[in-house]
């Protein structure tokens, strides 16, 4: 068992964090101000991470990425996430399901996407099909020989930057023991197809400036060409490649969680009431203590699930439990941060209150914590039989 | 033209810096130690004269503890050519001293045919700004300090130096060190490509023993301490007060 970071690993590492300080952090109190991130700027973020070879480095270079491995990939991730998501949306990384583009679609979606040519968006929310992803109702039926789709999904991140979409739709319904179930087939959507509109969508308490649009499609008329995977296989490219994006969230949480607990470190040392620095009470330092052996404990289990998938060892579970752990950890320590800032950490002054607020989306986005516990429990429960 | 960078391996300039108890020193145990930043910007420098075409390699040169060779990487991430880490101490707290870095680097100035060195103005660890200077004096060089700017116009430098009240351009004769300052450039972050090249590029490891240098260190630390720390500041309601305040303290 070895648990250092090699040398490249190390630069890796020193490279993002650089970037996220010197690139991001200056422009993150503009774009908290504003919701907004000014359209340059986006593509000067995007223009320097192409430049440096880090653009879309989660795909494999047979396509034009890096091929980082999982766990090289997951370190991006975690020190991208000490910076603002609206921002590092442009260190672009797109879907790893893309992978399953076949022969033109390769040319169409999949190349200029890792060129940082074109930006995309995943659609499988809808306003009735959250957790319950196979029960949503946007379908597609068979006409002629196209597909007509109808139907609407919400809470689509970066949509407004995307040019095309991965779409979930519903394509039929098989009868089984257990009652109907549906079956999913997965779309590529351009941006202006008839038919399809992307509209803005609510304002979110976290990640100010990462918007959510709406999707509808009335009667958008989709040739074959479309289908992402297998017609009916949506479920099957679903499990095949979007795993590894609950891994992300966890390690944004380690990321963020750390950027946060500096600033709780430093705070404790400084701050002085009864005539001594706030670290000094037990009530205090007991909190430090805690919050780092909870982020440690995050850090490792994210790296050990990630470096299990480049072991092609079973991972769901153990993404489950650092999504879930990662997530959980990061509510607490931001509160925890906020608490010891007293009232100057509800105050913008900060990033602190910034931090707390984007936290709480981390639980519910890429499967709630409930379904995470769900799926750990299943895996230990089903072979036993309860 | 080769380039000879020399680099060492300093704490980093983020991290707030402890005083050991026994006022010996900094305590550097499990702290982030990252490339002297001065030394980065002649890194990048190199790098700049090598792709207008005026150098042809860029050698960079780490001494000092074993460690060093991840500065090494960092340096051959961001575009050198190749590495030498002369392993000149075990222990991450001796620092080497000026004049043996400078002698060890003469060394390898002359195994290398070097015709340029590029060196940080100081090091941010102990500010001694004298490894330039006594390299220039061993070889018989000429020196150019504190560059804010540099050319190579033929057998001469042309460097603009950062001096009290403005700038000063000089024109050395080539072979020379330069020294450089912040403004010199902004150094590049390492590519992914080339971070994952620099492992394959050549690192060869010596000790100070090779080239015959005594590395016992000929001055004394006395005591170091941590700075006074800052009194707390007096926020005032407007103007006049200020005025009255500074005033009352004699400073106007
Ligand atoms: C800001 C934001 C951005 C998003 N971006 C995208 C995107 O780009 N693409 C996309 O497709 N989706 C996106 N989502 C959707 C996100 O994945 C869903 O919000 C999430 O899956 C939960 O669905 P829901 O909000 O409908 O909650 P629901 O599923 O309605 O859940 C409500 C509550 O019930 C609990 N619950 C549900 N089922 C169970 C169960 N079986 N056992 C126990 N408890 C249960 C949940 O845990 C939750 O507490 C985004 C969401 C947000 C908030």
């Amino acid at each position: 068992m070895q648990f250092g970071l090699t040398d490249e690993q190390q630069m890796i590492v020193s490279t993002v964090r650089s970037f996220v300080e010197k690139e991001i952090y200056p422009y993150e109190a503009e774009v908290e101000r504003t919701g907004e991130v000014p359209e340059e700027l986006g593509q000067e973020i995007k223009r320097k991470t192409i430049e440096l070879g880090f653009y879309a480095c989660n795909f494999p270079e047979e396509v034009g990425g890096a091929g980082l491995s999982h766990l090289d990939f997951t370190l991006v991730e975690r020190e991208l996430g000490r910076g603002s998501m609206a921002l590092t949306h442009f260190f672009g990384r797109p879907q790893n399901i893309l992978m399953a583009c076949k022969d033109e679609q390769r040319d169409r979606y999949l190349l200029p996407a890792v060129r940082g040519e074109r930006m995309d968006a995943l659609a499988m929310t809808e306003p009735d099909a959250g957790s319950d992803v196979r029960g949503m109702k946007c379908q597609a039926v068979r006409d002629g020989g196209d597909w007509v789709i109808n139907g609407s999904k919400h809470f689509i991140s970066g949509a407004e930057h995307a040019d095309f979409f991965i779409v979930f739709v519903a394509t039929g319904v098989d009868e089984t023991p257990k009652g109907p179930k549906k079956r999913i087939t997965s779309f590529l959507v351009d941006r202006g197809t008839p038919g399809f509109e992307v509209r803005e969508g609510y304002r979110s308490v976290s990640h100010r400036g990462y918007k959510n649009c709406i999707l509808y499609f009335d009667n958008c008329r989709l040739p074959d060409a479309q289908v992402l995977g297998a017609v009916d296989g949506g479920f099957d490219v679903m499990n095949e490649w979007l795993y590894a994006t609950r891994l992300t969230v966890a390690a944004f949480s380690v990321g963020r969680a750390r950027r946060c607990f500096d600033y709780a470190l430093a705070y404790s040392a400084e701050r002085k009431q009864f005539g001594q620095a706030i670290g000094k009470f037990q009530g205090v330092s007991f909190q430090v203590a805690d919050m780092i052996t909870e982020i440690d404990a995050a850090d490792w289990l994210t790296l050990s699930a990630a470096w299990r998938l480049d072991q092609d060892l079973p991972s769901n579970r153990e993404i489950a439990s650092a999504k879930l752990y990662a997530t959980e950890m990061l509510a607490r320590v931001t509160d925890t941060t906020l608490q010891i800032y007293g009232g100057m950490g509800l105050m913008d002054d900060f990033p602190i209150e910034r931090f707390w607020r984007d936290a709480r989306v981390e639980r519910i986005w890429d499967g709630t914590s409930e379904i995470q516990r769900h799926i750990i429990s299943r895996d230990l429960l089903r072979p036993l039989g309860a | 033209m080769k380039v000879l960078v020399p680099v060492k391996r300093v704490i980093d300039y983020n991290v707030k810096v402890r005083v050991k108890s026994d006022g010996s020193g900094v305590d550097l145990a499990n702290v982030k130690m990252s490339m002297n930043p001065f030394d980065e910007i002649a890194v990048e420098e190199a790098i700049r004269l090598k792709e207008a075409g005026t150098a042809d390699e860029v050698i960079a040169v780490s001494i000092g503890v074993k460690q060093a060779q991840e500065t090494l990487r960092t340096a051959l991430a961001m575009g050198a050519d190749r590495a030498i880490l002369v392993v000149a101490a075990d222990d991450v707290h001796q620092d080497i001293e000026p004049l043996a870095v400078a002698k060890i680097l003469a060394k390898v100035v002359e195994e290398e045919g070097a015709g340029l060195v590029l060196a940080g103005k100081q090091a941010i660890d102990n500010d001694m700004n004298a490894t330039g200077q006594m390299l220039s004096a061993l070889l018989g060089w000429s020196q150019a300090t504190f560059a804010s700017d540099l050319k190579i116009e033929g057998e001469h430098a042309v460097v603009t130096r950062e001096v009290d009240g403005g700038l000063q351009t000089i024109k050395v004769k080539m072979p020379a060190i330069v020294t450089v300052d912040l403004r010199l450039n902004e150094p590049r972050y390492a590519s992914l490509p080339n971070i994952m090249k620099a492992k394959k590029k050549p690192l060869d490891e010596k000790t100070a023993a090779d080239y015959g240098i005594d590395v016992s260190p000929r001055l004394e630390v006395v005591k170091t301490s941590e700075p006074e720390t800052r009194q707390a500041g007096e926020i005032v309601p407007d103007v006049d007060t200020l005025v009255a305040k500074l005033k009352e303290k004699g400073i106007i």
